[in-house]
């Protein structure tokens, strides 16, 4: 109530404004998550248990769990890497590795995933000698891990890389003087000023590379109950007029979005209790 | 001290994660892999179901057919960038003729190793309309009337829209008595009256059935009956004066059955789709099937039907690829955006 004071608006003016934007939320959010979730149990509690039970959900939601779980902390250690590179040392070429960071987010995910078809491919630069060892990453494992590293790279380096530039290395010079060599200055003097940005970044990479469809898509191969992640199987249901059972599986994404929706605003408001934040 | 917990906590699951995936792909056990088009799906689901059977029975050993989906020109080209396909069972030869032109990962003359053209069972290109058929479509004429919207894939990119417009060729071509710049003409009008090309079969359906856009879509014969058990009550089915008759091959991929040593099973697997079993399973689900006893038996829903074929009426595959499809054919001469 005190706001009133302050603003000059007429109550009109700002009941228009409201209105439009919890109209524009509700066209462009909720309504979308609202028609995931009613689609999901047109036909019932039942149709929607089992369309997760089936075989090749469960082996989808196995498969998309394992490729989120390599590639998340895989971005955690290159991002962190990266981003301590960056920002603590100044040197040549700088610019230009840091544009390389972003790229993955530059490039559309189709190319992110042909990049890999035309290296590790059948008739890519190291497909011949793959084959010879028999070794497959093309519709397989590796190449779908591959693409989501790929396309999730950035996400804990540019949380970081602002972060850690505010904050400068003075810190970490003064552990210097003071004895501390370089692994106890990352533990205990570095780590503890960016925890929360690297818990933001990690859950943001996470929950990207659980979405990731495009890139996958190209790399996967689209066999059913190997290659088929939570992404790829929702297409293949809707295709195949099982509309319930793919907004069953869609309603698992969004329950994962929102869970790293829920986690993130939590550590936003940690975060910003104890260290002021970072963003 | 914490943090360095929690760090490990989340490097434990990377390393064992890691571990299991290396275990699966060393694991072997006897597999298939049978990449295929689109529709084919729950077909396929219960071709491999009899064939297990079968195989447990004669053999004693226990099988796992594994099966992939997509556009047939998309398929063929996950093949040739190292999809390890067993057998492929894709929409026209021409998809299959690129695995021998491009990898060479099967012979030749593999459409000469199976009866029938290496096609068990057939198909055909037939006209979806609204209930009762309100805006009277009942031949390839009545689609350039104005006012008519037309719904078929892009054939440039789907294997069904390819059959469309190679069908409606064949009426024209009887039409005007094979007069091309008459078929071109009617060509032309023809895909006037099309608002939107998807990019695959599946891609129109939905357009038409899920989206309602359109009076008439150019099916394969098999999803015009899906269809209407998917939306029941909504649609009918037109059979026009005369179509083409769609043979969606299967081959050996036999550079991958041999790396595999599946070469015998993957042939036994083709061989069994011809039995009386797999042509009953065909019918069920909407293809024609080669053996004429049981295709009887599923006339009142597939009738008897004027069709041309490929072959005789195209001079085959490459020949049709090479004057419609491919870039500056007919149908880039008469498609305009």
């Amino acid at each position: 109530m005190a706001n009133q004071s302050v603003t000059t608006e007429s109550p009109l003016v700002r009941w228009l404004l409201i209105l439009a934007a919890v109209g524009v939320l509700t066209l462009f959010l909720l309504l979308p998550l609202f028609a995931v979730f009613a689609e999901a149990f047109r036909r019932g509690w039942e149709v929607f248990l089992e369309s997760l039970h089936e075989d090749a959900a469960l082996s989808a939601i196995k498969l998309t769990l394992l490729a989120a779980g390599v590639s998340v902390p895989m971005n955690l250690l290159f991002g962190l890497s990266a981003a301590w590179l960056v920002t603590k040392f100044r040197f040549r070429g700088r610019a230009f590795l840091l544009s390389l960071i972003d790229l993955p987010f530059a490039v559309s995910p189709v190319i992110a995933g042909l990049v890999w078809v035309i290296l590790f491919g059948a008739r890519g630069w190291f497909g011949p000698w793959l084959a010879e060892h028999d070794i497959k990453v093309i519709f397989a494992l590796p190449g779908i891990i591959l693409a989501t590293v790929f396309v999730t790279f950035p996400f804990v380096a540019r949380e970081l890389i602002p972060l850690m530039e505010s904050q400068g290395s003075d810190q970490e010079e003064a552990a210097v003087t003071l004895g501390a060599n370089g692994w106890s200055i990352f533990w205990r003097v570095t780590l503890p000023n960016i925890k929360w940005g690297l818990l933001y970044g990690v859950l943001l990479c996470n929950a990207r590379a659980m979405g990731e469809f495009g890139a996958v898509s190209v790399v996967s191969g689209h066999i059913r109950g190997k290659t088929n992640t939570l992404p790829l199987h929702v297409e293949v249901l809707y295709n195949e007029y099982q509309f319930s059972a793919a907004f069953a599986c869609a309603t698992l994404l969004a329950f994962l979005a929102l869970v790293t929706l829920g986690l993130k605003s939590l550590l936003e408001h940690f975060s910003g209790q104890k260290s002021g934040g970072g963003h | 001290m914490k943090h360095s917990i929690l760090l490990l906590s989340l490097a434990i699951p990377l390393l064992g994660l890691s571990g299991c995936g290396k275990k699966d792909a060393a694991s072997k056990s006897v597999s298939l892999l049978n990449v295929s088009y689109d529709p084919t799906r729950e077909f396929y689901v219960d071709v491999n179901k009899a064939f297990k059977k079968h195989w447990q029975e004669k053999k004693g050993i226990t099988l796992e057919i594994e099966q992939s989906h997509g556009g047939s020109g998309k398929q063929a080209r996950s093949v040739i960038d190292g999809l390890e396909a067993d057998v492929v069972t894709l929409a026209l030869a021409g998809d299959i003729d690129v695995l021998n032109k491009e990898a060479k990962l099967l012979p030749a003359d593999w459409q000469a190793k199976l009866p029938d053209n290496s096609s068990p069972y057939t198909s055909t290109i037939v006209f979806v309309v609204r209930k009762g058929n309100p805006k009277a479509i009942k031949d390839w004429g009545d689609l350039i009337k104005p006012g008519i919207e037309v719904i078929t894939p892009n054939p440039k990119t789907s294997g069904g829209a390819r059959w469309n417009y190679l069908g409606a060729w064949a009426w024209a071509n009887k039409e005007f008595g094979g007069d091309e710049a008459k078929i071109l003409d009617f060509i032309t009008r023809l895909f006037k009256n099309v608002p939107v090309l998807d990019t695959g079969a599946r891609g129109s359906t939905t357009t038409f059935a899920q989206r309602e856009i359109g009076d008439v879509f150019l099916s394969w014969e098999n999803e015009a009956y899906l269809i209407e058990k998917e939306f029941p009550g909504k649609t009918d089915v037109v059979y026009p004066s005369i179509s083409i008759l769609a043979e969606p091959p299967v081959a050996v991929v036999e550079k991958n059955t041999e790396k595999h040593g599946t070469t015998e099973v993957a042939k036994a697997y083709l061989e069994f789709l011809y039995t009386d079993e797999a042509q009953e399973l065909a019918g069920k689900h909407f293809y024609r099937p080669r053996n004429s006893e049981i295709g009887k038996r599923y006339a009142a829903k597939l009738p008897e039907l004027n069709l041309v074929t490929i072959d005789a009426d195209f001079g085959g595959w490459a020949k049709a690829q090479k004057t419609h499809f491919e870039d500056g054919g007919t149908f880039d001469r008469i498609y305009q955006p």
